[in-house]
This record gives C-alpha cells, structure tokens and sequence, in this order.
C-alpha cells in the first residue's frame, strides 16, 4: 500500500460534502477497487483521471450503488455524515437521482429515446420531490434554460433524436440536475462530443459548481479538460488513488511516475517528441 | 502518388416532404498511397456523407471522385465489397459492422477471399492487430469495444484496401482506448502502402497520426494543410475557433473559448462565406460572395 501514501487527501479534509474511505470492491473475487480515498467538496470539481481498467467508472457506479451484480463493497462513502454502503436498497434509491446524480459519456444513456426530454425530467421531479404537473413542467424548463437550450418551452416537447449530441448532452445534464443533488458524478461527459461543443459543456459545469456549490466528480481521460476545470486532481491506477492534490501540482510537478508518464503520453507531448524525433513512452493517454 | 481525388463534389440528401439538404457543397479532396488525411470538422459539417460517397454510397449530384485514377461509381450495398475491395471502411460503431452470428475468424477470411488471399490466415490478421490468435474462434460479443473495433480493422486489412476510410472509428471507444486504436489504423495503413481517411471529431488524437489535415465546415473543405504547420498557424478563422476551443494541459485552469451559435442548417446555408454568421473576422464581402478557392477558403486568404 506504499502507493496510496502519496495521497494528499488529508490537506483537503474538513468541509467535504461526500467522502469515500477505503473502498474496496470485488467481483466474482477479483479486487476492482483496492481502498480508494477520494473526498469532494461543494463548489469544486474534482477531476479523476487513470488509464483504462484502473476503476474510474467503479467508483462512480459505486456512490451510486449501481455496481454490477455479485460485486462486494467494503469500506464507506460518506454523503453529508451518511454512510451511503450501509443504507438499506429502498433508501438509498431515494439517495440515488435526488442527491447525487450521474452522467455517462454516450447521452443515450442517460436519455430514453422514445419520451420527449419534458417528461424525462419532469418524472424525476414528480418521483423523488413530489411536484405537481404544473409546478414540474415549469422547472423542467427552468432547467432547460439553465443547460442553455433554446426555445426551453417549445424543446421539452421534444424528442432526443431532435436535438444534436451536444445538445443531448446539456439534457442529460439537466435530467441529472432535477432534483437538485449535491453531487454529479460525470464520466467522460465530453469525449463524445466536438471540441466546440466541450467548451460550452465545461463552461456549464464549472458555472454549476461556482453558482449552485455543486460538487463534481469529473472522470476525464483528457488532461486538458482536467486542467480547464478541475480544482482537484486524482490518477487511478490497478483500483488505488496514487496521486492527489491541487490541480496545477498534479499537472505541472506530477509526484508519482504514473502520472508523469500519464503526461508524456498526451497526443499533444507525444507528437512533440516525435517532432523532436525522441521516442515517447509506452503509456498510452488513459 | 495520388490514390484518390474528390473534386468540387456535391452530395444531397432528399427526404420527400422536407428540403434538400446538402450535405457535401462542393468539396474537393486527396489522398496519396501511404498518406494519412485526417478529416475534422463539428458533428453535421457531412464528413460521414463525404465519406460514404468515396465509397461509392450515394450518388454524387456533381462533382467527381477518382480512384487510383478511374471514376468511382455509385454502387448498390450489396455489390459494393466485391467491386470496391480497394477501399474498405472502418466505422464507428464495432457492433453494427461485425455479424453476431459468425466467429470473428470467418468474418476476416472474407476480407481475405475477397483479395484472393491464400498466403494469410485471419490469425495473422488478429496479431497484426494485436489480439491473441486463438481470438479467431470466438463471437464478437465475447469482446470489448476496443477489440471489437480492432477486430473490425483486422477485417478491413484482410481484403488487402489500397485506401483504408475510418469514420470516427474511435468515438465509442473506452477513452482510454482512443489513441492506441488511432496509432494502430495509422501504422498498419502505412506498413502496407495504403492511404488511410481518418476521420474524426478529436482533434488531438487527428494531431498525432495525420500528415495532412482537412478541415471541413458546413459540406465545405475551408481549410488544407500539413498537420503541423496547420497547427502552429491555422489560417482560416473557423479552424482556429477549433483548435482554440482546445483546452491545454497546463494546469492553468483556463477555460476555453466558446464558438458561438450552433452549425447552422445544412438545408439553409447561410449566404455567401458559410461561416459568416459566427465568423469573429466577417467583413462585407463575406455576406455576399462564397470563397471559392483554396486552401484556405476566407476572403482574407485570397490567393494572389
Ligand atoms: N460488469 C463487470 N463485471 C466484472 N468486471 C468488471 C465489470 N465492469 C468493469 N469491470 C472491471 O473492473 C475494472 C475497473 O473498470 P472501470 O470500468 O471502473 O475502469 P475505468 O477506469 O472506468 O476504465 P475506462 O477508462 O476504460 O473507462 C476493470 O478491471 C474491468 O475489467
Ligand atoms: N440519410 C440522410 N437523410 C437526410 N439527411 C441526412 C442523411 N444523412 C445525413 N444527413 C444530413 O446531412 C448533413 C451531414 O451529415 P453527415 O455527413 O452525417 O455529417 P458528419 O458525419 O460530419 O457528422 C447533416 O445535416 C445530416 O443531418
Ligand atoms: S470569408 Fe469572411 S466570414 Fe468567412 S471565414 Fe473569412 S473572414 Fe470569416
Ligand atoms: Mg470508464
Ligand atoms: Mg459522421
């Protein structure tokens, strides 16, 4: 466990919203998650990066209890003093959508196809807040401008195929968004989508953190959307948190050797030592 | 020498009871043996319709595409793969180009019938590729999206393609699995000669393995140049937008810079320059006449 003493989570104790310590989670007895200590903070994104396979996704499924079947947890993911691993299926369901909520790359995911995006967040808000149709309707487009769609009281009669992936991506933010949770859990929310649109996506989440003190859990492969808009930083490897800090530190004086090579393998680093004519290191971009 | 040239090519698309879109407005385009074009632009800009069209997958309305110079003709689907084996397509979705129903190894001895093949085995093909050879026997669903989409290259590689076209080969991919899908198309294409069209909305990734990159706005191609010199000096406004909108990874925690408005409707482009409404340059001239000419097509690169 030599690795896990490079964390510096302890500096950033104290005013954290939701605390995971020593998570450990095995499937079919194979350890995905070997004590991940992560803690985020209202108002702040946190970015995860971490190649392939390290437990970037467990994680998150793991806060929201939405791990495969068979997987055991052990540890705790503490949410404003509550231990979420030991609440019981129907509590943690009214956890789960209405205090901390989830976005995954593809918005298919998070969105069905066949139900105009109106309804889609408006069942949300009639399930877990027990809003009447007419108060719903109206924050369902109350949400809708906030995710900057134009036209929000025409848009919610709409379809997802009737609006572009960028678009559909500020959607599933604003279904994640409903019930007003405390915590978004966003997985690579901008891979899918063009450069352009990004901007606009990640100009949004910090907004939401800085103007509503949500606190983000960013899954991000791309460092360059981590530095953008991530206050803290986090790199996985083998199911273990090697490397935490502030993000400048983690990005301009990485600690532990993953994460330097991390940094050299980003297509912009590794075309740069190709140009240089060096050769760059093995790690692919995770 | 130049494997495929697309000039002026204009691509329509007609749903009966809306208006014509236009997806492709005139672009023009090569590819060289051994070459590797990355062609980028947003979502909608008619990459895919480009794409296909090379393939011969719809009929062009003007314009034309040579292929090792004889013209490409529209083809049905189904005779497609034995008339056109020179070029085969890598898409984005692993799941929708492989067959369920069939081992993974049969699916590449197509590809090696079909370049009458008897030397190669779809085993070499998978070590080529990367993958363990005894993958040969099992199903696709036994994969990930990452050995699916390499099983799909393995396929392409099979029918021996002298031009090699992946449309966002790898959007669906894991993240983490991007680059080395990317450097894996580049480096078997190269190897064995072929151009490769890699097409894609990461700009990064299209950094890494493009000698020459293709900027495409609205059905357009505004901009064409080699990768690194387009990247230390992107000329027309639209491709600097792109390439601003990158973020850096400098842990400064600067946001980047939004490109105003959406892609505007392919089926109503706007008049003269089509970039003009979000253009942060726009001058008279640009409402009024389109700039065409290359390779940079912006008033304020007239060619002399
Ligand atoms: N449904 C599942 N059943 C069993 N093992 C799984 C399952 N899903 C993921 N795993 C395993 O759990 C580990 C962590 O996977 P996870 O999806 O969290 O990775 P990740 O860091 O998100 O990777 P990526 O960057 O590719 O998304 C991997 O070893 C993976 O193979
Ligand atoms: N089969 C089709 N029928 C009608 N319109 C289409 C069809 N395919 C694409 N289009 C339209 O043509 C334009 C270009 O699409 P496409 O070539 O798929 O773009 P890209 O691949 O760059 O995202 C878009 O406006 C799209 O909606
Ligand atoms: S032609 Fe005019 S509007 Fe178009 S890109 Fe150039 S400056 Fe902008
Ligand atoms: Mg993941
Ligand atoms: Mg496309």
């Amino acid at each position: 466990m030599t690795e896990r003493q490079t964390a510096r989570s302890e500096e950033t104790a104290g005013n954290g919203i939701l605390t995971i310590s020593d998570l450990t989670v095995a499937i079919h007895g194979k350890e995905i998650l070997r004590g991940v200590d992560l803690t985020l903070e209202q108002g702040r994104v946190h970015g995860l990066a971490g190649e392939s396979g390290s437990g970037k996704t467990m994680t998150g499924l793991a806060v929201l209890g939405l791990l495969p079947h068979g997987a055991r947890t052990r540890g705790r993911i503490e949410l404003a003093g509550r231990d979420l691993l030991s609440l019981a299926p129907k509590r943690l369901n009214a956890v789960r959508g209405a205090e901390v909520a989830m976005v995954f790359q593809d918005p298919a995911t998070s969105l069905h196809p066949m139900l105009p995006v109106g309804r889609q967040l408006t069942e949300h808000m009639r399930h877990h807040l027990r809003l009447g149709r007419a108060e719903a309707r109206d924050r369902a487009i109350d949400l809708m401008r906030k995710v900057r769609i134009p036209g929000p009281e025409e848009a919610i009669d709409r379809y997802p195929h009737q609006f572009s992936g960028g678009m559909r991506q500020r959607i599933a933010i604003a279904v994640a968004l409903a019930c007003s949770p405390k915590v978004l859990i966003a997985d690579e929310p901008t891979t899918a989508l063009d450069v352009t649109v990004q901007a606009g996506i990640l100009r949004l989440l910090r907004g939401l953190c800085d103007d509503l003190g949500l606190a983000v859990l960013l899954v991000t492969h791309d460092l360059g959307v981590m530095s953008a808009v991530a206050d803290e930083v986090s790199v996985m490897k083998d199911g273990l948190v090697v490397e935490t800090g502030p993000r400048g530190e983690v990005l301009r004086e990485p600690r532990h050797a993953y994460t330097r090579a991390l940094l050299d393998a980003l297509p912009e680093n590794a075309r740069a030592a190709e140009d240089a004519g060096t050769e760059s290191s093995e790690v692919e971009p995770a | 020498m130049t494997l495929l040239t697309v000039d002026d090519l204009v691509v329509e698309h007609r749903t009966p009871g809306r208006p014509v879109v236009r997806a492709v407005a005139g672009a023009s385009l090569s590819v060289a043996a051994g070459e590797v074009v990355g062609l980028v632009g947003e979502s909608g800009c008619g990459k895919s319709t480009l794409a296909r069209a090379v393939c011969g997958i719809g009929r062009p309305a003007s314009g034309t595409i040579a292929f090792e110079g004889r013209p490409v003709k529209p083809l049905g689907l189904r005779r497609r793969d034995r008339a056109l084996t020179g070029v085969q397509m890598v898409f984005q979705d692993p799941y929708a180009s492989l067959n369920p129903r069939r081992r993974v190894g049969d699916q590449i001895a197509d590809g090696l019938r079909a370049a009458a093949d008897t030397a190669t085995t779809p085993a070499d093909l998978l070590d080529r590729v990367g993958l363990p050879r005894e993958f040969a026997t099992r199903y696709p669903h036994e994969f990930s999206g990452g050995q699916r989409q390499r099983i799909a290259i393995a396929r392409a590689l099979a029918a021996r393609p002298s031009l090699l076209i992946g449309d966002e080969p790898i959007s669906a991919l894991d993240a983490s699995a991007q680059a080395q899908v990317a450097r894996l198309m580049r480096d078997l294409a190269v190897e064995s000669g072929a151009g490769l069209l890699f097409i894609s909305h990461d700009l990064s990734v299209v950094r890494l393995i493009a000698d020459r990159i293709a900027v495409m706005y609205l059905g357009k191609i505004v901009e064409v140049g080699r990768t690194a010199e387009v990247w230390a000096d992107p000329r027309h406004p639209y491709t600097r937008a792109l390439l601003g909108a990158i973020p850096a990874p400098d842990g400064a925690g600067v946001l980047p810079a939004e490109l105003p408005g959406d892609v505007p409707d392919p089926a109503a482009p706007p008049p003269g320059c089509r970039f003009h409404p979000r253009c942060p340059k726009v001058m008279d001239v640009c409402r009024e006449r389109e700039p065409e000419f290359g390779p940079v097509a912006c008033w304020l690169h007239e060619p002399a």
